[in-house]
């Protein structure tokens, strides 16, 4: 609660380079059920203005993070504040908008319906028109919930998030199950949240999405946040190219060259996992001048997930947590 | 730390009293509109007591059909009256609440700043209106086909006490909607609703059933809300209102109480 101010003065303190305030923030927060725990010592910020995506596999602890911050649950230890105070608060939750999974919304109630309820909530919600407009509703607001396709209920419940205007959203798997049609559409209205200065959290375990949409990526595992960086970052942390060529070398002198990962034979071509594509390539061209059809590809955010969730939280490849 | 039951007082919002009135009012009618579209809960709830009334009290006895000198159509308005209020009761909070909790709306809810006691309210208030719906359905058959006399005064009565009488039945579903699945909650409300009607003299009057059930209504919440609606038409064992109340108003607290204990073990899980 305390840490907001303070943690903007010291970004300031660095001078040429300010990063924008923190608006929401989990310090050295554990969260235990039973025997499981969920998170540890988790440390982690959202700041004013990003689209922070928060990347793991189904059961990292990404829900489990986002409750904390809806005030839903509280922390077995450790601090959890929202926009300078403690969001079971009303008064915080005024200012914060929430889009949870849900396994069963009432039915029977129109879209324009479930949209005036929550708006009258809020002490300033925006006009149902201009929600409808953000979520892409107009054509359904007056379709019953249950009728609506599954990517136009996640706008139904997009738009819930929304209605209140209020200054940061948590959105938890937003385009979990939908397709890649309306996963794209969902995408287009969250970027149009983003151009109005809304601050995201938003969980995922679609890279794709993550790469999509995201400012910045923090990579959670076990309840632990493994790296943190742009999606740019995150990638070039990992093994990040991948070079694919024919070459007459056995595939063990290739394995043992500096800065490898992996190698593997598809079809007839080999494909190197890399680090960095420069100095390997170097290497290659010098040993073997047979060498060809050399091609090098950024690795996909999905090769660095892998690579990260994979190694857990130790090693040398987990660049985020220091 | 806060602890679980000043959560829900906590988030004190610096709201305009009529902002709050509003949204009570909003949660309150779109429950009802929720609940009045789903078929199965808006025609069970009031088609099951209606078609009873009209089996036993309509059909299979005459108009003139009498038991202890209190006319059957009459006395079975009071009877079923009370069978009524109870399924639209119970089923109106308990499902509800069940299907909501497990199923994870109301944590959107609550995500909110909707007012907590909003939620809970709006289900109340739609379970009466329910209520109220049952009880003039009865009256209309009752009188149109049952000759049934009820002056203004009985009417207004009768019709006051079963739905005031709604809210044990409403309390007793908070209770079992804390504590059911979405799927086991039905059920769960099956199992006491029938017995408890039957056992408190709901479906066949009191004085016909044996004696060992006779004793035990009296420890039955039913038996003492169909009492007083029965001594409305002239029609109760005679014994003291007060009594009556105090049993129903016991039990309302006793439920809420165990209410309480879900509301805080869940909480515990989802909150705490």
């Amino acid at each position: 609660m305390l840490a907001t101010m303070p943690d903007v003065q010291t970004d300031r303190d660095k001078g040429s380079y300010s990063p924008p305030a923190v608006v929401a923030q989990l310090q050295r927060v554990s969260k235990v059920f039973g025997e499981v725990q969920a998170l540890r010592n988790l440390d982690f910020s959202v700041r004013a203005g990003e689209l922070l995506a928060l990347l793991g596999p189904n059961g990292a602890g990404k829900t489990t993070a986002v409750k904390l911050f809806l005030g839903l649950m509280r922390p077995t230890a450790g601090t959890v504040s929202v926009l300078g105070g403690n969001p079971v608060h009303a008064e915080v939750r005024t200012r914060i908008g929430a889009m949870l999974q849900v396994a069963k919304v009432p039915e029977t109630l129109r879209v324009r319906e479930h949209i005036d309820l929550f708006s009258s909530y809020y002490p300033r919600p925006l006009p149902q028109d201009e929600t409808l407009a953000i979520a892409g509703l107009q054509e359904i607001k007056n379709r019953p919930f249950g009728e609506l396709s599954g990517g136009q209920k996640q706008r139904v419940l997009f738009a819930l998030a929304l209605c209140g205007d209020p200054d940061i959203l948590f959105l938890d798997e937003p385009t979990v199950g939908l397709d890649v049609e309306a996963r794209r559409g969902l995408w287009e209205q969250i970027r149009k949240l983003v151009a109005r200065g809304k601050t995201i959290l938003l969980t995922t375990h679609y890279l794709e999405e993550a790469d999509a949409l995201a400012d910045r990526v923090a990579v959670i595992n076990r309840g632990e946040i493994i790296a943190e960086g742009t999606p740019s970052e995150i990638k070039a942390k990992t093994c990040g190219r991948r070079i694919r060529c024919f070459s007459s070398l056995a595939i063990e002198t290739l394995r043992a060259f500096p800065g490898v990962a992996d190698v593997r034979m598809d079809r007839d071509a080999y494909e190197i996992r890399v680090a960095e594509a420069e100095p390997v390539l170097r290497e290659l061209l010098r040993r073997d001048s047979t060498v060809h059809g050399i091609e090098v590809v950024g690795a996909g955010l999905e090769e660095a997930f892998l690579a990260l969730t994979q190694n857990g939280s130790s090693g040398p490849q987990t660049p985020g947590r220091q | 730390m806060a602890t679980a039951a000043t959560t829900i007082h906590a988030p004190v919002l610096d709201r305009p009293f009529g902002q709050t009135l509003a949204i009570y009012a909003k949660e309150a009618k779109f429950e009802f509109l929720t609940r009045l579209r789903l078929r199965v809960f808006s025609l069970s709830t009031i088609g099951f007591p209606v078609m009873f009334y009209i089996l036993f009290g309509l059909v299979l006895n005459g108009r003139e059909a009498a038991v202890d000198g209190t006319h059957f159509a009459t006395y079975l308005i009071a009877t079923f009256g009370t069978f009524g209020v109870m399924g639209a009761s119970l089923f109106g909070t308990a499902a509800g609440l069940a299907t909501e909790r497990g199923l994870g709306w109301l944590q959107v809810k609550r995500a909110s700043p909707m007012p907590p006691f909003a939620y809970f309210a709006a289900k109340v208030v739609m379970s009466m209106i329910f209520s109220a719906a049952v009880v003039l359905s009865l009256f209309a058959l009752g009188v149109t086909l049952g000759g049934v006399h009820l002056t203004a005064m009985q009417a207004t009565k009768l019709l006051s006490i079963l739905v005031l009488g709604s809210l044990p039945f409403c309390a007793m579903g908070l209770a079992i909607g804390y504590f059911a699945g979405p799927t086991s909650a039905a059920p769960i409300i099956q199992l006491f609703y029938l017995p408890l009607s039957v056992c408190s003299g709901l479906w066949v009057p009191l004085m016909l059933l044996p004696k060992v059930l006779q004793k035990l209504a009296h420890f039955l919440p039913p038996y003492h809300l169909a009492q007083l609606a029965l001594g409305v038409v002239g029609a109760g064992q005679q014994e003291s209102a007060w009594s009556h109340w105090a049993v129903l108003i016991g039990f309302t607290l006793i439920c809420l109480g165990v209410a309480r204990i879900g509301f805080q073990r869940d909480e515990g899980k989802t909150y705490g």
